[in-house]
């Protein structure tokens, strides 16, 4: 035997897990039990009338037709659709540009599914939770000292909900001074995550969209045009999914507030900013944090997730209820602004999203501030360096500052890519799955053209950013020496290329395995 | 530099300090510092933020959320008799061993050549809930029961082009006010009153409330309150012969044994997947849910994620993706989407379809039947207390009204009786419901034996 050659970075022997699968309802086995569910007491079962007391119309006659299946072959079949799931647990995560998938702890997990976590009610006394208080409450401190803000709700339970939190404060504040019907108007960017538009028109609000300049912020004439006694609140990131920092964010902030209006920031990319400049110092009066991106909490799929909502002193009033505050012995909900009939009232039932809170507490206190501001740089660091080496090749390109530095992602163009072969962005996002990888085109409708979104975070290492580069450097080549190859891929992933043709069709689509059988019989 | 106290740190491979001068290098920069030249002087954080200081360890880390997380006393440790919203049952080991596999729980956003397993998870608990719910379409989980509830009522009035909307007077207060604000200033809130003796809807008020501006009437079986709506099939009448829609939440867990909502004429149906397999966790399981039937005219108006199966290149393959992916703020329409949708639940949907899968249909029936019979038998041994009687006389699921108006003392003060004696008694209404009086809520599940209920009825007989 000789030496075996290891030196390519590029997995070109990667094959996804694909197990075929049937879907759960196939695996069905008349009288097979997956649990056995534990009975009532014989002598309750014999005292009580149980089911015989719902009226008739109310006793379900016929069973749900759920499948019969015995343990091991329900464990088997979840254990094999997670193998076929490309979690960052076993992938370099720099392809879910926008996403902030970085590293989430298995302490962190572990020390949340202790039972003084999991076995917790929302309704217990004060005095058997003073635990988990602490944890929020001390989280809220934090996140008041990296934001600038005076006081956070856990209880918007995703990035999109804390913009509705955002627009519902901005709401509870007009409606307080009684201009709730003439402050109508919020003001985003075509940039901003699509929730910045859709949740705070959710409130009614009139969404205005700004176009980007020539160096990619939000065109300041525009914004001057549109900004008028109409204006409820500016809704903006910085930077944009784009990278570019908008340097005059305190010109845009200053305006708004001479016209009587709010700022709320999307820090829904606050990975690269932290401990290196705060939303209220750049005039914003509420901001967001995604807990489950920039403060590790896993994503799981989608959500349980924390999209915190923080906010100015003179908007505390009319946050979510409760507070949780401290009287120097013990933490304690203050259910205030519950009573004040302009506030928001509830955003999510109980009081927060307990655990993915208490991840991003162990995970701040395992980093503290010097590690945090760390987190930040080396996030900037890895996207500026990976931003370098893909510039250098002839077929990427990103539009605004050129020869400027990026935040902490950026979203490029293939256009000469596809320009000089055919192969655009949606082909390379299949055929980069072929080697193991995430990639991501962008938000929809598709402002930049062929756009791909990268974001390494800050847990990928050089080596690691180094082989996704040459992975894309491979699939780009490939384009232009063999763009065929393309139209079939991906051909290493779990499925071939999909068949979408039934989903936007009421004839054809099958939202469930009943709608299947029904349809396809 | 690296991080202050470490050579480098292992979440951030990078601030290994030579690979960190060699990547600054490539770029033509000489330090971290020089990093974030976009953003203007003027608004960079000049100071280190004021947080404690890094562990310096995992296992320091660990000792001090372990030590503060022993602060807590929790229903492990205590007997729960807590609900409202968010509910103790069994978990069987197969939910978290599930949901705690790496690949679901840190999956995101990737398309179904990526997440195959996570398209496919996600269409099946669509699939076993609609079988559960017996309804056709269900959608990737959003936040909880209230935000389900107020999606459920938005997409009824835009079904039916009307703005207004009646609520049960009985509904939980934090749900009313999760509503309110999702649903206001578009459209337009009413109580309906209950009925004093039955807790039901006072259908003389719905009737008169009724009118051809009403979209939707929204009420729940089980109401809040623990008891089954006996006017179920009289509200959904009375709304559609009022050209009104009819939503109804339901907890999911009654569906083993109790009529799905749509035999009675719900149009839409929501609730929370939190009793199917996923632990309280503080309030953080929740996780809800929609349903409708087949029809464009409601499947359109979904603002969430629809996982539909489809077919690929290959003969004979599935695979899972977006149906009527433009009506989702994801698609090209943004503000004119149908609301919004994002980052929800999906990892309790994903576990909630486990449970239902574990469970089959015999397992549904079995924990009603358990559930039932065991709240009824704590209803009655607690109403033979002196003094305490149930405050209505309506059948009802795991939940019952305990009057202890009669006994001279308030639920706050028998709670803190029993918080001694390790007990969470029931919920205390004298605050949400101040016309009951001194009324708690109780909660007995299939997780309480005899021994826990006889417990609890001989230190309420202590106390009172």
């Amino acid at each position: 035997m000789k030496k075996i050659d290891r030196s390519s970075k590029v997995r070109t022997g990667f094959h996804q897990a694909k197990w075929d699968e049937p879907v759960i309802f196939e695996l069905s086995q008349p009288g097979e039990r997956g649990i056995l569910v534990n009975k009532a007491d014989k002598r309750i079962a014999e005292s009580v009338e149980g089911t015989k007391v719902l009226p008739d119309f109310l006793q379900r006659k016929t069973a749900p037709a759920l499948p019969e299946i015995s343990q091991p072959r329900v464990l088997r079949h979840y254990a094999r659709l997670a193998q076929e799931t490309l979690g960052a647990d076993v992938n370099i995560e720099i392809g879910q540009g926008t996403c902030t998938v970085k590293y989430s702890p298995k302490v962190n997990d572990q020390l949340a599914n202790l039972p003084q976590m999991r076995e917790m009610h929302p309704l217990q006394d004060e005095s058997t939770c003073q635990g988990i208080m602490e944890i929020m409450y001390k989280t809220n401190k934090y996140m008041c000292e990296i934001s600038g803000m005076d006081c956070f709700t856990f209880q918007p339970s995703g990035g999109s909900q804390g913009i509705l939190g955002m627009a519902s404060l901005v709401y509870s504040y007009f409606k307080d001074r009684g201009e709730a019907d003439q402050r109508n108007e919020i003001i985003t960017t075509i940039y901003s995550h699509p929730s910045d538009a859709a949740a705070p028109h959710v409130k009614g609000f009139k969404i205005i969209y700004l176009h980007p300049d020539k160096d990619g912020y939000p065109d300041y004439e525009a914004f001057k045009a549109a900004v008028n006694e109409h204006t409820a609140a500016f809704f903006v990131a910085n930077p944009e999914d784009t990278g570019v920092y908008n340097k005059n964010v305190l010109k845009f902030t200053k305006l708004i507030h001479e016209m009587g209006g709010l700022c709320a920031y999307d820090q829904a990319n606050a990975n690269g900013l932290l401990g290196v400049t705060r939303a209220r110092d750049a005039g914003f009066d509420m901001c967001f944090f995604n807990l489950h991106k920039t403060f590790s909490t896993p994503h799981g799929c989608g959500g349980p997730a924390c999209g915190a909502v923080g906010c100015a002193d003179f908007l505390e009033k009319y946050l979510p209820s409760p507070l949780l505050k401290f009287d120097g012995e013990k933490y304690y909900y203050d259910y205030e602004t519950a009573s004040n009939p302009n506030a928001i009232g509830k955003i999510r039932e109980f009081n927060g999203v307990a655990p993915v809170v208490l991840k991003a507490y162990a995970w701040i206190r395992s980093l503290g501030p010097n590690g945090l501001y760390q987190v930040a740089k080396t996030a900037v660091l890895n996207n500026n360096y990976m931003f370098k080496k893909l510039m250098e090749l002839h077929c990427v390109d990103a539009p605004y500052i050129p020869g400027k530095q990026r935040i902490e992602q950026c979203r490029y163009t293939l256009e000469t890519l596809y320009k000089e072969t055919g192969v655009g962005t949606a082909d390379i996002q299949r055929r980069m799955m072929d080697f193991g990888m995430h990639y991501w085109t962008s938000h929809h409708p598709y402002y930049v053209p062929e756009p791909m979104t990268l974001e390494p975070t800050e847990t990928p290492s050089k080596e690691d950013i180094d082989e996704y580069i040459d992975t894309l450097k491979y699939v780009f080549d490939e384009a232009y020496n063999d763009p065929e190859k393309f139209k079939n891929a991906p051909y290493q992933s779990v499925c071939h290329q999909l068949d979408e043709s039934n989903m936007d069709d009421p004839e054809q689509w099958a939202v469930t395995w009943r709608c299947y059988l029904k349809k396809f019989q | 530099m690296g991080v202050e106290g470490f050579k480098s740190h292992p979440y951030i491979p990078n601030s290994v300090p030579e690979v960190e001068q060699e990547m600054l290098r490539e770029i033509g920069l000489q330090s971290i510092e020089e990093l974030h030249e976009e953003v203007p002087n003027e608004i960079i954080l000049k100071k280190e933020m004021n947080l404690p200081e890094a562990f310096g360890s995992e296992y320091e880390l660990r000792r001090h959320v372990e030590g503060l997380l022993k602060k807590n006393s929790s229903c492990a440790d205590n007997l729960n008799f807590l609900g409202a919203g968010c509910y103790q049952h069994y978990v069987p080991a197969i939910c978290d061993e599930i949901n705690g596999k790496g690949e679901f729980l840190t999956a995101y956003g990737g398309e179904s050549y990526n997440d195959f397993g996570r398209f496919q998870t996600l269409f099946e608990f669509e699939s076993l809930m609609a079988e559960l719910v017996d309804m056709e379409v269900v959608n990737v989980p959003t936040m909880d029961y209230s935000q389900a509830a107020s999606t459920a009522i938005r997409m009824g009035s835009r079904v039916a082009k009307r703005t207004g909307v009646l609520v049960p007077a009985s509904m939980d207060r934090e749900k009313l006010s999760v509503i309110k604000n999702y649903c206001m200033p578009d459209l337009q809130i009413q109580e309906v009153a209950l009925d004093a003796k039955t807790g039901c809807m006072d259908l003389a008020d719905l009737k008169a409330k009724l009118n051809d501006s009403i979209g939707v009437v929204y009420f729940e079986n089980p109401i809040y309150l623990g008891m089954f709506e006996l006017n179920a099939q009289e509200i959904a009448d009375a709304a559609h012969a009022a050209g009104a829609q009819c939503v109804v939440g339901v907890d999911p867990i009654t569906l083993g044994v109790v009529s799905a909502p749509r035999s009675y004429g719900a149009d839409i149906v929501c609730g929370d997947v939190q009793p199917l397999g996923i632990h309280m966790n503080y309030g953080g399981g929740q996780s809800g849910f929609m349903a409708t039937m087949d029809d464009p005219k409601y499947v359109l108006e979904f603002p969430s994620r629809l996982f539909g199966i489809c077919c690929t290149k290959e003969p004979g393959e599935y695979a899972f993706a977006d149906v009527a992916y433009d009506r989702t703020s994801f698609g090209h329409l943004r503000d004119q989407a149908k609301e919004y949708v994002g980052t929800q639940t999906a990892l309790w949907g994903i576990t909630a379809g486990v449970y239902l899968a574990t469970m089959g249909p015999k397992g549904m029936q079995e924990v009603g039947e358990t559930i039932m019979q065991n709240a009824q038998y704590a209803a009655r041994k607690l109403s033979e207390l002196e003094n305490v009687s149930l405050r209505f006389d309506t059948p009802f699921f795991e939940e019952f009204v305990l009057d202890f108006n009669k006994t001279g003392k308030t639920v706050a003060e028998i709670n803190k009786e029993l918080l001694k004696r390790h007990i969470f008694g029931g919920k205390d209404l004298s605050h949400d419901f101040a016309d009951l009086g001194q009324c708690a809520m109780y909660c007995v599940t299939e997780v309480h034996t005899k021994g826990d209920i006889d417990t609890l009825v001989a230190a309420l007989s202590e106390i009172l």
